[in-house]
């Protein structure tokens, strides 16, 4: 099985908005241990000029890993998921995710390339809010490995 | 600039509790039983609990926790997590490579375990000076 390369530059729509909880940052922050008061505390997050709890800067990981099913589950894509390996990830911040952020997910393939008997998918994710400000762009390259 | 080394300790539960945060339950990450038929040695630490940590050491090198406007890795060897209560531990280095004239830091980062690196092209930009 092998990725369709049409598929490259095609976007899917919109994700349902996801809800940024302050516990669930705070429970995000916790799991990484990330003591920072403003990961934690609203108050300290507010003395940086921020109006809830600050997201660490992996975070986005927990609503868009949850987006990328749209594409791990396009039988059209036909990504065989049980041969995928993480590559690379990277996210390009606008501003931070805070607590009480409305955000959407805009999936987008970006490249699919093959090299020696393996598949590389890079995905770009746009997370805006609801209202349609961007928040920050996250890349991530998967590896469909060839069969041995 | 090479900036202090920083080091974190993963051990199971560290694992358990980061598949719980974050919603990544592959078993992979928790089973000797899966890992070793994907032809692992063993259960494996999920690669962004990894760049989560690191990411720790980049706020903490920029003295701000909401300072990264731009961080990326690439994944290029697994860190194996033994089930005792010592775990491993990830080593994680930088150099300052640049600063821009707007006042961006951009840091090359080095994350080792057991001496080997398991990152690679790991970069962050922050928007402090360090």
């Amino acid at each position: 099985m092998s990725l369709d390369h049409s598929f490259v530059g095609r976007s899917y729509p919109p994700t349902a908005p996801y809800q940024v909880g302050r516990e669930k940052i705070r429970e995000f922050a916790t799991a990484i241990g990330a003591t920072d008061p403003a990961y934690h505390d609203p108050e300290a997050a507010r003395s940086l000029g921020h109006s809830d709890v600050v997201a660490p800067p992996t975070f986005p990981m927990v609503l868009t890993m949850a987006a990328s099913r749209q594409l791990i589950e396009d039988p059209a894509l036909g990504i065989d998921y049980t041969r995928v390996v993480h590559g690379d990830q990277r996210f390009a911040y606008t501003r931070p995710v805070v607590a009480g952020d409305e955000l959407v997910c805009v999936n987008t393939v970006e490249d699919i390339t093959s090299r020696g008997g393996h598949e590389f998918l890079t995905t770009r994710t746009d997370v805006r809010t609801t209202a349609g400000e961007q928040v920050v762009a996250v890349w991530s390259k998967l590896v469909v490995r060839g069969e041995a | 600039m090479e900036l202090p080394t920083q080091t974190f300790r993963v051990t199971r539960a560290d694992l358990v509790r980061y598949a719980g945060a974050s919603g990544d339950f592959n078993p992979i990450h928790w089973s000797d039983r899966t890992a070793t038929k994907v032809g692992l040695p063993g259960v494996i630490a999920h690669g962004m609990f990894t760049m989560a940590l690191v990411g720790r050491a980049v706020t903490t090198w920029a003295g701000a926790p909401d300072a990264v406007v731009d961080y990326g890795v690439r994944f290029t060897r697994p860190v194996v997590v033994p089930d005792d209560d010592e775990g491993t531990e990830i080593v994680v280095t930088a150099v300052v490579r640049e600063v821009t004239e707007d006042g961006l830091t951009r840091l090359d980062v080095t994350a080792t375990c057991l001496g080997e690196k398991v990152l690679s092209q790991a970069r962050a930009t922050v928007r402090t000076a360090i």
